[in-house]
Protein backbone atom coordinates (compact mmCIF):
# COMPACT_ATOMS: atom_id res chain seq x y z
CA UNK A 1 0.00 0.00 0.00
CA UNK A 2 2.88 2.36 -0.61
CA UNK A 3 0.76 3.95 -3.33
CA UNK A 4 -1.95 4.97 -0.88
CA UNK A 5 -1.24 8.65 -1.38
CA UNK A 6 -1.50 8.62 -5.15
CA UNK A 7 -5.23 9.15 -5.87
CA UNK A 8 -5.33 12.18 -3.68
CA UNK A 9 -3.62 14.51 -6.09
CA UNK A 10 -4.74 17.19 -3.72
CA UNK A 11 -1.85 16.32 -1.47
CA UNK A 12 -1.26 19.47 0.48
CA UNK A 13 2.44 19.34 -0.33
CA UNK A 14 1.60 21.12 -3.58
CA UNK A 15 1.02 24.16 -1.41
CA UNK A 16 -2.36 25.31 -2.80
CA UNK A 17 -5.37 26.60 -0.95
CA UNK A 18 -8.49 24.50 -0.80
CA UNK A 19 -12.14 25.35 -0.48
CA UNK A 20 -14.14 24.08 2.48
CA UNK A 21 -15.96 21.50 0.33
CA UNK A 22 -12.63 20.23 -0.91
CA UNK A 23 -11.34 19.80 2.63
CA UNK A 24 -14.52 18.02 3.73
CA UNK A 25 -14.32 15.69 0.74
CA UNK A 26 -10.67 15.02 1.49
CA UNK A 27 -11.57 14.19 5.09
CA UNK A 28 -14.14 11.61 3.97
CA UNK A 29 -11.64 9.97 1.61
CA UNK A 30 -8.96 9.97 4.30
CA UNK A 31 -11.41 8.38 6.74
CA UNK A 32 -12.16 5.55 4.29
CA UNK A 33 -8.46 4.99 3.67
CA UNK A 34 -7.81 4.76 7.41
CA UNK A 35 -10.77 2.40 7.79
CA UNK A 36 -9.51 0.16 5.01
CA UNK A 37 -6.01 0.08 6.49
CA UNK A 38 -7.10 -0.68 10.05
CA UNK A 39 -10.42 -2.47 9.47
CA UNK A 40 -9.44 -5.65 11.38
CA UNK A 41 -8.77 -3.58 14.51
CA UNK A 42 -11.84 -1.39 14.13
CA UNK A 43 -14.57 -3.96 13.60
CA UNK A 44 -16.71 -4.65 16.69
CA UNK A 45 -17.49 -8.26 15.68
CA UNK A 46 -15.67 -10.77 13.47
CA UNK A 47 -17.15 -10.50 9.93
CA UNK A 48 -18.45 -14.06 9.86
CA UNK A 49 -19.98 -14.05 13.35
CA UNK A 50 -23.75 -14.13 13.65
CA UNK A 51 -24.64 -11.57 16.29
CA UNK A 52 -28.34 -10.93 15.87
CA UNK A 53 -31.13 -13.31 16.72
CA UNK A 54 -32.89 -12.25 13.52
CA UNK A 55 -31.90 -11.31 9.97
CA UNK A 56 -32.26 -7.78 8.57
CA UNK A 57 -32.48 -6.28 12.04
CA UNK A 58 -32.84 -2.52 12.15
CA UNK A 59 -30.25 -0.24 13.74
CA UNK A 60 -29.75 -1.04 17.42
CA UNK A 61 -27.31 -0.35 20.22
CA UNK A 62 -25.67 -3.73 19.73
CA UNK A 63 -25.50 -3.72 15.93
CA UNK A 64 -25.07 -0.06 15.02
CA UNK A 65 -26.01 -0.57 11.39
CA UNK A 66 -28.36 -3.50 11.89
CA UNK A 67 -27.70 -7.05 10.74
CA UNK A 68 -27.49 -8.63 7.31
CA UNK A 69 -29.44 -11.47 5.71
CA UNK A 70 -27.76 -14.02 7.99
CA UNK A 71 -27.86 -11.89 11.11
CA UNK A 72 -24.23 -10.78 10.91
CA UNK A 73 -23.14 -7.36 12.14
CA UNK A 74 -23.46 -4.93 9.22
CA UNK A 75 -21.04 -2.32 10.59
CA UNK A 76 -18.21 -4.85 10.68
CA UNK A 77 -19.01 -6.03 7.18
CA UNK A 78 -19.09 -2.53 5.74
CA UNK A 79 -15.80 -1.63 7.44
CA UNK A 80 -14.16 -4.77 6.07
CA UNK A 81 -15.79 -4.16 2.68
CA UNK A 82 -13.94 -0.85 2.51
CA UNK A 83 -10.71 -2.82 2.33
CA UNK A 84 -11.75 -4.61 -0.82
CA UNK A 85 -13.49 -1.73 -2.57
CA UNK A 86 -10.74 0.80 -1.83
CA UNK A 87 -7.84 -1.65 -2.11
CA UNK A 88 -8.84 -3.30 -5.39
CA UNK A 89 -9.83 -0.02 -7.01
CA UNK A 90 -6.63 1.65 -5.87
CA UNK A 91 -4.46 -1.16 -7.21
CA UNK A 92 -6.37 -1.15 -10.50
CA UNK A 93 -6.22 2.61 -10.94
CA UNK A 94 -2.48 2.69 -10.23
CA UNK A 95 -1.80 -0.04 -12.79
CA UNK A 96 -4.15 1.53 -15.35
CA UNK A 97 -2.64 5.00 -15.00
CA UNK A 98 0.99 3.87 -14.85
CA UNK A 99 0.61 1.85 -18.05
CA UNK A 100 -1.70 4.31 -19.78
CA UNK A 101 0.51 7.28 -19.03
CA UNK A 102 3.75 5.53 -19.98
CA UNK A 103 2.21 4.38 -23.26
CA UNK A 104 0.73 7.83 -23.89
CA UNK A 105 4.04 9.59 -23.35
CA UNK A 106 5.88 7.00 -25.42
CA UNK A 107 3.41 7.46 -28.27
CA UNK A 108 3.74 11.24 -28.12
CA UNK A 109 7.54 11.18 -27.91
CA UNK A 110 8.01 8.57 -30.64
CA UNK A 111 5.27 9.67 -33.04
CA UNK A 112 4.90 7.95 -36.42
CA UNK A 113 3.97 4.29 -36.60
CA UNK A 114 4.26 3.59 -32.86
CA UNK A 115 1.82 6.40 -32.16
CA UNK A 116 -0.60 5.33 -34.88
CA UNK A 117 -0.60 1.68 -33.91
CA UNK A 118 -1.03 2.37 -30.19
CA UNK A 119 -3.76 4.95 -30.73
CA UNK A 120 -5.75 2.80 -33.14
CA UNK A 121 -5.52 -0.26 -30.93
CA UNK A 122 -6.41 1.49 -27.68
CA UNK A 123 -9.28 3.37 -29.36
CA UNK A 124 -10.69 0.04 -30.43
CA UNK A 125 -10.30 -1.23 -26.86
CA UNK A 126 -12.28 1.71 -25.57
CA UNK A 127 -15.16 0.89 -27.93
CA UNK A 128 -16.01 -2.10 -25.80
CA UNK A 129 -18.51 -1.01 -23.15
CA UNK A 130 -16.75 -1.38 -19.79
CA UNK A 131 -19.33 -3.56 -18.03
CA UNK A 132 -19.47 -5.84 -21.03
CA UNK A 133 -15.69 -6.23 -21.07
CA UNK A 134 -15.84 -7.12 -17.39
CA UNK A 135 -18.58 -9.69 -18.04
CA UNK A 136 -16.68 -11.37 -20.85
CA UNK A 137 -13.42 -11.57 -18.91
CA UNK A 138 -15.13 -12.90 -15.81
CA UNK A 139 -16.86 -15.50 -17.98
CA UNK A 140 -13.50 -16.47 -19.45
CA UNK A 141 -11.13 -16.56 -16.48
CA UNK A 142 -13.28 -16.31 -13.37
CA UNK A 143 -13.11 -13.53 -10.83
CA UNK A 144 -10.25 -13.88 -8.39
CA UNK A 145 -8.89 -10.68 -6.87
CA UNK A 146 -5.82 -10.45 -9.17
CA UNK A 147 -8.01 -11.05 -12.25
CA UNK A 148 -10.42 -8.35 -11.10
CA UNK A 149 -7.61 -5.86 -10.55
CA UNK A 150 -6.08 -6.57 -13.95
CA UNK A 151 -9.43 -6.45 -15.76
CA UNK A 152 -10.38 -3.14 -14.20
CA UNK A 153 -6.92 -1.81 -15.03
CA UNK A 154 -7.06 -2.95 -18.65
CA UNK A 155 -10.50 -1.37 -19.11
CA UNK A 156 -9.23 2.04 -18.02
CA UNK A 157 -5.83 2.03 -19.75
CA UNK A 158 -7.23 3.50 -23.01
CA UNK A 159 -8.73 6.48 -21.20
CA UNK A 160 -5.53 7.21 -19.28
CA UNK A 161 -3.57 6.77 -22.50
CA UNK A 162 -5.71 9.15 -24.51
CA UNK A 163 -5.62 11.80 -21.77
CA UNK A 164 -1.86 11.72 -21.18
CA UNK A 165 -1.06 11.45 -24.88
CA UNK A 166 -3.07 14.59 -25.64
CA UNK A 167 -1.15 16.46 -22.93
CA UNK A 168 2.20 15.00 -23.93
CA UNK A 169 1.70 15.90 -27.61
CA UNK A 170 1.47 19.55 -26.56
CA UNK A 171 4.65 19.33 -24.49
CA UNK A 172 6.34 17.57 -27.38
CA UNK A 173 6.18 20.68 -29.56
CA UNK A 174 8.06 22.80 -26.98
CA UNK A 175 11.53 24.11 -27.65
CA UNK A 176 13.10 22.32 -24.72
CA UNK A 177 12.05 19.01 -26.31
CA UNK A 178 13.85 19.94 -29.52
CA UNK A 179 16.89 20.91 -27.48
CA UNK A 180 16.84 17.61 -25.60
CA UNK A 181 16.46 15.68 -28.87
CA UNK A 182 19.35 17.60 -30.43
CA UNK A 183 21.44 16.75 -27.38
CA UNK A 184 20.81 13.16 -28.38
CA UNK A 185 18.72 12.08 -25.40
CA UNK A 186 16.87 8.75 -25.65
CA UNK A 187 13.09 8.31 -25.51
CA UNK A 188 13.26 7.11 -21.91
CA UNK A 189 14.96 10.31 -20.80
CA UNK A 190 12.60 12.48 -22.82
CA UNK A 191 9.61 10.82 -21.18
CA UNK A 192 10.90 10.79 -17.63
CA UNK A 193 12.76 14.07 -17.38
CA UNK A 194 11.04 16.36 -19.88
CA UNK A 195 7.42 15.32 -20.46
CA UNK A 196 6.36 13.80 -17.14
CA UNK A 197 7.13 16.78 -14.89
CA UNK A 198 5.08 18.98 -17.22
CA UNK A 199 1.94 16.87 -17.26
CA UNK A 200 1.99 15.30 -13.81
CA UNK A 201 -0.65 17.52 -12.17
CA UNK A 202 -3.56 17.15 -14.60
CA UNK A 203 -2.63 13.49 -14.90
CA UNK A 204 -2.99 13.01 -11.15
CA UNK A 205 -6.37 14.76 -11.14
CA UNK A 206 -7.40 12.45 -13.98
CA UNK A 207 -6.28 9.49 -11.90
CA UNK A 208 -8.77 10.51 -9.24
CA UNK A 209 -11.64 10.56 -11.75
CA UNK A 210 -10.62 7.19 -13.08
CA UNK A 211 -10.61 5.89 -9.49
CA UNK A 212 -14.29 6.85 -9.28
CA UNK A 213 -15.09 5.01 -12.53
CA UNK A 214 -13.28 1.93 -11.26
CA UNK A 215 -15.08 1.95 -7.91
CA UNK A 216 -18.40 2.21 -9.75
CA UNK A 217 -17.53 -0.57 -12.19
CA UNK A 218 -16.21 -2.87 -9.46
CA UNK A 219 -19.35 -2.30 -7.40
CA UNK A 220 -21.49 -2.91 -10.47
CA UNK A 221 -19.74 -6.19 -11.27
CA UNK A 222 -19.91 -7.35 -7.66
CA UNK A 223 -23.56 -6.40 -7.59
CA UNK A 224 -24.14 -8.65 -10.61
CA UNK A 225 -22.40 -11.43 -8.68
CA UNK A 226 -19.47 -11.38 -11.09
CA UNK A 227 -17.02 -9.39 -8.99
CA UNK A 228 -15.59 -10.35 -5.64
CA UNK A 229 -16.72 -13.81 -4.57
CA UNK A 230 -17.65 -14.97 -1.05
CA UNK A 231 -16.30 -15.19 1.60
CA UNK A 232 -14.89 -11.79 0.64
CA UNK A 233 -17.39 -9.02 0.14
CA UNK A 234 -16.84 -5.53 -1.16
CA UNK A 235 -19.58 -2.90 -0.96
CA UNK A 236 -21.19 -3.94 -4.25
CA UNK A 237 -21.32 -7.56 -3.10
CA UNK A 238 -22.83 -6.47 0.23
CA UNK A 239 -25.68 -4.77 -1.61
CA UNK A 240 -26.19 -7.92 -3.67
CA UNK A 241 -26.32 -10.33 -0.74
CA UNK A 242 -28.74 -8.12 1.15
CA UNK A 243 -30.97 -7.14 -1.76
CA UNK A 244 -33.66 -9.31 -0.16
CA UNK A 245 -33.93 -6.69 2.56
CA UNK A 246 -35.00 -4.02 0.11
CA UNK A 247 -38.76 -4.52 0.66
CA UNK A 248 -38.25 -3.87 4.40
CA UNK A 249 -35.88 -0.96 3.71
CA UNK A 250 -33.26 -2.78 5.81
CA UNK A 251 -30.14 -0.75 6.62
CA UNK A 252 -28.15 -3.75 5.38
CA UNK A 253 -28.94 -2.88 1.76
CA UNK A 254 -28.86 0.91 2.15
CA UNK A 255 -25.64 1.37 4.13
CA UNK A 256 -23.20 -0.20 1.63
CA UNK A 257 -24.75 1.89 -1.16
CA UNK A 258 -24.28 5.00 0.94
CA UNK A 259 -20.67 3.99 1.59
CA UNK A 260 -20.00 3.78 -2.17
CA UNK A 261 -21.74 7.08 -2.77
CA UNK A 262 -19.81 8.83 0.02
CA UNK A 263 -16.51 7.69 -1.47
CA UNK A 264 -17.23 8.46 -5.14
CA UNK A 265 -18.98 11.76 -4.51
CA UNK A 266 -16.13 12.88 -2.22
CA UNK A 267 -13.49 12.10 -4.84
CA UNK A 268 -15.54 13.95 -7.48
CA UNK A 269 -16.03 16.94 -5.19
CA UNK A 270 -12.36 16.99 -4.24
CA UNK A 271 -11.33 17.06 -7.89
CA UNK A 272 -13.92 19.71 -8.71
CA UNK A 273 -12.56 21.85 -5.90
CA UNK A 274 -8.92 21.44 -6.80
CA UNK A 275 -7.23 24.70 -7.73
CA UNK A 276 -7.42 25.28 -11.48
CA UNK A 277 -3.66 25.11 -11.77
CA UNK A 278 -3.79 21.41 -11.01
CA UNK A 279 -6.68 20.34 -13.21
CA UNK A 280 -6.37 22.46 -16.29
CA UNK A 281 -8.21 19.86 -18.36
CA UNK A 282 -11.21 17.70 -17.73
CA UNK A 283 -11.30 14.06 -18.69
CA UNK B 1 -15.58 21.57 -49.18
CA UNK B 2 -18.32 18.94 -49.15
CA UNK B 3 -15.91 16.32 -50.41
CA UNK B 4 -13.91 17.03 -47.27
CA UNK B 5 -16.90 16.17 -45.11
CA UNK B 6 -17.55 13.04 -47.18
CA UNK B 7 -13.92 11.96 -46.80
CA UNK B 8 -13.99 12.53 -43.06
CA UNK B 9 -17.20 10.55 -42.69
CA UNK B 10 -15.88 7.69 -44.82
CA UNK B 11 -12.71 7.73 -42.74
CA UNK B 12 -14.76 7.55 -39.55
CA UNK B 13 -16.84 4.67 -40.93
CA UNK B 14 -13.68 2.80 -41.95
CA UNK B 15 -12.34 3.24 -38.41
CA UNK B 16 -15.64 1.92 -37.04
CA UNK B 17 -15.38 -1.21 -39.20
CA UNK B 18 -11.74 -1.82 -38.23
CA UNK B 19 -12.71 -1.29 -34.61
CA UNK B 20 -15.53 -3.78 -34.93
CA UNK B 21 -13.07 -6.34 -36.31
CA UNK B 22 -10.63 -5.77 -33.45
CA UNK B 23 -13.49 -5.96 -30.97
CA UNK B 24 -14.82 -9.22 -32.39
CA UNK B 25 -11.29 -10.59 -32.28
CA UNK B 26 -11.02 -9.58 -28.62
CA UNK B 27 -14.43 -11.05 -27.74
CA UNK B 28 -13.63 -14.31 -29.51
CA UNK B 29 -10.25 -14.77 -27.88
CA UNK B 30 -11.34 -13.66 -24.43
CA UNK B 31 -14.08 -16.26 -24.50
CA UNK B 32 -11.85 -18.97 -25.93
CA UNK B 33 -9.58 -18.51 -22.89
CA UNK B 34 -12.33 -20.24 -20.97
CA UNK B 35 -10.87 -23.13 -19.04
CA UNK B 36 -12.25 -26.55 -19.83
CA UNK B 37 -12.80 -28.21 -23.15
CA UNK B 38 -15.98 -27.30 -25.04
CA UNK B 39 -16.64 -30.87 -26.15
CA UNK B 40 -16.27 -32.16 -22.58
CA UNK B 41 -18.61 -29.45 -21.30
CA UNK B 42 -21.21 -30.36 -23.93
CA UNK B 43 -21.07 -34.10 -23.37
CA UNK B 44 -20.73 -33.99 -19.60
CA UNK B 45 -18.20 -35.63 -17.28
CA UNK B 46 -19.30 -39.19 -18.09
CA UNK B 47 -18.50 -39.05 -21.82
CA UNK B 48 -15.99 -41.52 -23.26
CA UNK B 49 -12.76 -40.06 -24.66
CA UNK B 50 -13.77 -41.35 -28.12
CA UNK B 51 -17.06 -39.46 -28.04
CA UNK B 52 -15.25 -36.28 -26.94
CA UNK B 53 -12.68 -36.69 -29.71
CA UNK B 54 -15.47 -37.27 -32.24
CA UNK B 55 -17.36 -34.16 -31.19
CA UNK B 56 -14.14 -32.11 -31.23
CA UNK B 57 -13.63 -33.23 -34.80
CA UNK B 58 -17.25 -32.50 -35.76
CA UNK B 59 -17.14 -29.03 -34.22
CA UNK B 60 -13.76 -28.26 -35.84
CA UNK B 61 -12.33 -27.59 -32.40
CA UNK B 62 -8.95 -28.98 -33.43
CA UNK B 63 -8.51 -26.31 -36.08
CA UNK B 64 -6.18 -23.42 -35.38
CA UNK B 65 -7.85 -20.56 -33.49
CA UNK B 66 -7.61 -18.19 -36.44
CA UNK B 67 -9.65 -20.58 -38.63
CA UNK B 68 -12.30 -20.94 -35.95
CA UNK B 69 -12.40 -17.17 -35.63
CA UNK B 70 -12.92 -16.71 -39.37
CA UNK B 71 -15.63 -19.37 -39.42
CA UNK B 72 -17.36 -17.70 -36.47
CA UNK B 73 -17.22 -14.25 -38.12
CA UNK B 74 -18.56 -15.60 -41.41
CA UNK B 75 -21.35 -17.32 -39.49
CA UNK B 76 -22.25 -14.02 -37.81
CA UNK B 77 -22.49 -12.30 -41.19
CA UNK B 78 -24.90 -14.98 -42.38
CA UNK B 79 -27.00 -14.64 -39.24
CA UNK B 80 -25.77 -17.92 -37.79
CA UNK B 81 -25.03 -17.13 -34.15
CA UNK B 82 -24.25 -20.70 -33.14
CA UNK B 83 -25.94 -23.03 -30.68
CA UNK B 84 -26.30 -22.42 -26.98
CA UNK B 85 -24.37 -24.87 -24.77
CA UNK B 86 -26.90 -24.70 -21.97
CA UNK B 87 -30.10 -25.73 -23.73
CA UNK B 88 -28.96 -26.69 -27.25
CA UNK B 89 -31.18 -24.06 -28.85
CA UNK B 90 -29.97 -21.83 -31.69
CA UNK B 91 -28.64 -18.60 -30.17
CA UNK B 92 -30.56 -16.56 -32.72
CA UNK B 93 -33.85 -17.95 -31.38
CA UNK B 94 -32.86 -17.19 -27.77
CA UNK B 95 -31.67 -13.69 -28.60
CA UNK B 96 -34.50 -12.60 -30.90
CA UNK B 97 -37.38 -11.92 -28.51
CA UNK B 98 -35.06 -10.74 -25.74
CA UNK B 99 -33.48 -8.25 -28.10
CA UNK B 100 -36.89 -6.76 -28.92
CA UNK B 101 -37.62 -6.43 -25.19
CA UNK B 102 -34.36 -4.57 -24.62
CA UNK B 103 -35.02 -2.32 -27.60
CA UNK B 104 -38.46 -1.49 -26.17
CA UNK B 105 -36.91 -0.58 -22.84
CA UNK B 106 -34.22 1.52 -24.51
CA UNK B 107 -36.73 3.16 -26.83
CA UNK B 108 -39.13 4.16 -24.06
CA UNK B 109 -36.24 5.44 -21.96
CA UNK B 110 -35.04 7.55 -24.88
CA UNK B 111 -38.52 8.96 -25.44
CA UNK B 112 -38.80 9.94 -21.78
CA UNK B 113 -35.27 11.15 -21.13
CA UNK B 114 -34.66 13.09 -24.33
CA UNK B 115 -37.20 15.90 -23.81
CA UNK B 116 -36.59 15.90 -20.06
CA UNK B 117 -32.81 16.12 -20.28
CA UNK B 118 -32.77 18.63 -23.13
CA UNK B 119 -35.19 20.93 -21.33
CA UNK B 120 -33.25 20.74 -18.08
CA UNK B 121 -29.86 21.06 -19.79
CA UNK B 122 -30.81 24.03 -21.96
CA UNK B 123 -32.69 25.90 -19.24
CA UNK B 124 -29.84 25.31 -16.79
CA UNK B 125 -27.43 26.78 -19.33
CA UNK B 126 -29.73 29.78 -19.90
CA UNK B 127 -30.01 30.42 -16.17
CA UNK B 128 -26.37 29.74 -15.49
CA UNK B 129 -25.24 30.58 -11.98
CA UNK B 130 -28.74 30.69 -10.53
CA UNK B 131 -29.98 28.43 -7.75
CA UNK B 132 -31.93 26.41 -10.35
CA UNK B 133 -28.78 25.78 -12.37
CA UNK B 134 -26.84 24.79 -9.27
CA UNK B 135 -29.52 22.32 -8.17
CA UNK B 136 -29.66 20.71 -11.62
CA UNK B 137 -25.87 20.50 -11.79
CA UNK B 138 -25.41 19.06 -8.31
CA UNK B 139 -28.18 16.49 -8.86
CA UNK B 140 -26.76 15.34 -12.18
CA UNK B 141 -23.23 15.05 -10.75
CA UNK B 142 -24.73 13.14 -7.84
CA UNK B 143 -26.46 10.63 -10.12
CA UNK B 144 -23.30 10.18 -12.20
CA UNK B 145 -21.20 9.54 -9.09
CA UNK B 146 -23.30 6.69 -7.75
CA UNK B 147 -23.58 3.18 -9.17
CA UNK B 148 -26.63 2.42 -11.35
CA UNK B 149 -27.86 -0.21 -8.94
CA UNK B 150 -28.10 2.44 -6.25
CA UNK B 151 -30.38 4.53 -8.45
CA UNK B 152 -32.46 1.40 -8.97
CA UNK B 153 -32.62 0.43 -5.30
CA UNK B 154 -33.49 4.00 -4.34
CA UNK B 155 -36.31 3.98 -6.91
CA UNK B 156 -37.61 0.70 -5.49
CA UNK B 157 -37.44 2.04 -1.94
CA UNK B 158 -39.27 5.18 -2.89
CA UNK B 159 -41.94 3.96 -5.31
CA UNK B 160 -42.48 0.34 -4.28
CA UNK B 161 -41.68 0.28 -0.55
CA UNK B 162 -42.69 3.67 0.81
CA UNK B 163 -45.25 4.90 -1.71
CA UNK B 164 -46.44 1.45 -2.86
CA UNK B 165 -47.27 2.71 -6.33
CA UNK B 166 -45.37 0.17 -8.36
CA UNK B 167 -44.29 -3.47 -8.24
CA UNK B 168 -40.61 -4.14 -7.61
CA UNK B 169 -40.30 -6.75 -10.39
CA UNK B 170 -40.88 -6.56 -14.14
CA UNK B 171 -42.45 -9.45 -16.00
CA UNK B 172 -42.87 -8.17 -19.52
CA UNK B 173 -44.54 -11.40 -20.65
CA UNK B 174 -47.92 -10.85 -18.99
CA UNK B 175 -48.97 -7.48 -20.25
CA UNK B 176 -52.72 -7.36 -20.68
CA UNK B 177 -53.56 -3.70 -20.63
CA UNK B 178 -51.94 -0.33 -20.93
CA UNK B 179 -52.01 0.06 -17.15
CA UNK B 180 -50.08 -3.21 -16.82
CA UNK B 181 -47.49 -1.97 -19.29
CA UNK B 182 -47.04 1.29 -17.40
CA UNK B 183 -46.66 -0.50 -14.07
CA UNK B 184 -44.10 -2.91 -15.50
CA UNK B 185 -41.99 -0.48 -17.45
CA UNK B 186 -42.17 2.35 -14.93
CA UNK B 187 -39.40 1.28 -12.56
CA UNK B 188 -36.77 0.18 -15.12
CA UNK B 189 -37.51 3.23 -17.23
CA UNK B 190 -37.29 5.60 -14.26
CA UNK B 191 -33.91 4.16 -13.29
CA UNK B 192 -32.49 4.24 -16.80
CA UNK B 193 -33.86 7.72 -17.37
CA UNK B 194 -31.98 8.98 -14.33
CA UNK B 195 -28.72 7.38 -15.48
CA UNK B 196 -28.97 8.58 -19.08
CA UNK B 197 -30.46 12.00 -18.37
CA UNK B 198 -27.74 12.91 -15.88
CA UNK B 199 -25.11 12.48 -18.59
CA UNK B 200 -27.24 14.22 -21.20
CA UNK B 201 -28.02 17.21 -18.98
CA UNK B 202 -24.34 17.76 -18.22
CA UNK B 203 -23.24 17.53 -21.84
CA UNK B 204 -26.15 19.60 -23.20
CA UNK B 205 -25.57 22.30 -20.60
CA UNK B 206 -21.87 22.42 -21.49
CA UNK B 207 -22.63 22.60 -25.23
CA UNK B 208 -25.15 25.44 -24.87
CA UNK B 209 -22.92 27.39 -22.48
CA UNK B 210 -20.07 27.15 -24.95
CA UNK B 211 -22.24 28.69 -27.68
CA UNK B 212 -23.62 31.34 -25.34
CA UNK B 213 -20.05 32.44 -24.68
CA UNK B 214 -19.28 33.09 -28.36
CA UNK B 215 -18.82 36.54 -29.84
CA UNK B 216 -21.89 36.46 -32.09
CA UNK B 217 -24.20 35.70 -29.17
CA UNK B 218 -22.60 38.56 -27.28
CA UNK B 219 -23.24 40.74 -30.34
CA UNK B 220 -26.91 39.72 -30.37
CA UNK B 221 -27.11 40.53 -26.67
CA UNK B 222 -25.60 43.97 -27.30
CA UNK B 223 -28.14 44.59 -30.05
CA UNK B 224 -30.76 44.15 -27.35
CA UNK B 225 -32.19 40.75 -28.28
CA UNK B 226 -34.34 39.24 -25.56
CA UNK B 227 -33.02 36.26 -23.63
CA UNK B 228 -35.48 33.86 -25.27
CA UNK B 229 -34.61 35.10 -28.74
CA UNK B 230 -30.93 34.98 -27.89
CA UNK B 231 -31.11 31.32 -27.02
CA UNK B 232 -33.68 30.10 -29.55
CA UNK B 233 -32.61 32.15 -32.55
CA UNK B 234 -28.86 32.61 -32.09
CA UNK B 235 -27.41 30.00 -29.76
CA UNK B 236 -29.50 26.85 -30.25
CA UNK B 237 -29.12 26.39 -34.02
CA UNK B 238 -25.37 26.54 -33.55
CA UNK B 239 -25.38 24.31 -30.49
CA UNK B 240 -27.50 21.69 -32.27
CA UNK B 241 -24.51 19.68 -33.52
CA UNK B 242 -22.83 19.43 -30.09
CA UNK B 243 -26.22 18.65 -28.52
CA UNK B 244 -26.97 15.78 -30.90
CA UNK B 245 -23.42 14.57 -30.31
CA UNK B 246 -24.06 14.70 -26.55
CA UNK B 247 -27.35 12.83 -26.97
CA UNK B 248 -25.73 9.98 -28.92
CA UNK B 249 -22.91 9.72 -26.39
CA UNK B 250 -25.30 9.72 -23.44
CA UNK B 251 -27.44 7.04 -25.04
CA UNK B 252 -24.35 4.82 -25.06
CA UNK B 253 -24.66 4.87 -21.25
CA UNK B 254 -27.88 2.93 -21.77
CA UNK B 255 -25.75 -0.12 -22.44
CA UNK B 256 -24.05 -0.12 -19.06
CA UNK B 257 -27.30 0.84 -17.36
CA UNK B 258 -29.40 -1.78 -19.06
CA UNK B 259 -27.16 -4.60 -17.77
CA UNK B 260 -27.80 -3.56 -14.16
CA UNK B 261 -31.43 -2.59 -14.60
CA UNK B 262 -32.50 -5.79 -16.35
CA UNK B 263 -30.81 -7.84 -13.63
CA UNK B 264 -32.24 -5.95 -10.68
CA UNK B 265 -35.81 -5.82 -12.06
CA UNK B 266 -35.64 -9.28 -13.58
CA UNK B 267 -36.56 -7.84 -16.96
CA UNK B 268 -36.37 -10.45 -19.75
CA UNK B 269 -34.02 -8.55 -22.03
CA UNK B 270 -30.78 -9.39 -23.74
CA UNK B 271 -28.58 -8.05 -20.95
CA UNK B 272 -30.21 -10.36 -18.41
CA UNK B 273 -29.72 -13.18 -20.91
CA UNK B 274 -26.02 -12.35 -21.10
CA UNK B 275 -25.53 -12.09 -17.33
CA UNK B 276 -27.19 -15.49 -16.96
CA UNK B 277 -25.03 -16.86 -19.78
CA UNK B 278 -21.93 -15.67 -17.94
CA UNK B 279 -23.11 -17.48 -14.81
CA UNK B 280 -23.57 -20.73 -16.78
CA UNK B 281 -20.54 -20.01 -19.01
CA UNK B 282 -22.57 -20.46 -22.16
CA UNK B 283 -19.91 -19.41 -24.65
CA UNK B 284 -21.80 -18.89 -27.96
CA UNK B 285 -24.52 -16.97 -26.16
CA UNK B 286 -21.99 -14.70 -24.43
CA UNK B 287 -20.18 -14.05 -27.71
CA UNK B 288 -23.37 -13.14 -29.57
CA UNK B 289 -24.71 -10.89 -26.82
CA UNK B 290 -21.33 -9.20 -26.48
CA UNK B 291 -21.20 -8.55 -30.22
CA UNK B 292 -24.74 -7.11 -30.21
CA UNK B 293 -23.85 -4.73 -27.38
CA UNK B 294 -20.55 -3.69 -28.94
CA UNK B 295 -22.28 -3.10 -32.26
CA UNK B 296 -24.94 -0.92 -30.62
CA UNK B 297 -22.31 1.01 -28.69
CA UNK B 298 -20.14 1.48 -31.76
CA UNK B 299 -23.10 2.69 -33.84
CA UNK B 300 -23.92 5.29 -31.18
CA UNK B 301 -20.40 6.65 -30.76
CA UNK B 302 -19.79 6.63 -34.52
CA UNK B 303 -23.07 8.49 -35.03
CA UNK B 304 -21.93 11.00 -32.41
CA UNK B 305 -18.64 11.55 -34.24
CA UNK B 306 -20.33 11.88 -37.64
CA UNK B 307 -22.79 14.43 -36.29
CA UNK B 308 -19.85 16.35 -34.87
CA UNK B 309 -18.15 16.31 -38.28
CA UNK B 310 -21.28 17.32 -40.23
CA UNK B 311 -22.23 20.10 -37.83
CA UNK B 312 -18.77 21.64 -37.64
CA UNK B 313 -19.19 24.96 -39.45
CA UNK B 314 -15.48 25.16 -40.17
CA UNK B 315 -15.85 22.20 -42.53
CA UNK B 316 -18.79 23.64 -44.43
Amino acid sequence: MTSAAVPRPAGSHFGYRFSLVGIAAFAVILAWVIVSLFAPILIPHPVGEIVGSDYFEPISGDAWLGTDYLGRDMLSRVLMGARYTVGISLAAVVIACLSGISLGMTAAASGGLVDMFLSRFLDAMSSIPSKLFGLVVVAAVGSSIPVLILTLAVIYIPGAYRFSRALAVNVNTMDFMTVARTRGEGTLYLIGAEILPNIIRPVLADLGLRFVFIVLLLSGLSFLGLGLQPPYADWGALVRENIGGLPFAAPAVIVPSLAIASLTISVNLLIDNLPHKIRDRNA
Amino acid sequence: MNTLIATLILHRLAIAIITLLIVSFAVFFATSLLPGDTATILLGQAATPEAVAGLREAMHLNDPAILRFLRWILGLFQGDLGTSYANKMPVAALVGGRFVNTLKLAGITTLVSLPLALTLGITAAMLRGTLYDRIVTVLSIGVISIPEFMVATTAVLLFAVYLRWLPALSLANNVHSFADAVRIYAMPVITLTFVVSAQMIRMTRAAVIETLDTAYVEMARLKGASRGRLVLKHALPNALGPIVNAVALSLSYLIGGVIIVETIFNYPGIAKLMVDAVATRDLPLIQSCAMIFCLGYLILITAADIVAIVSNPRLR
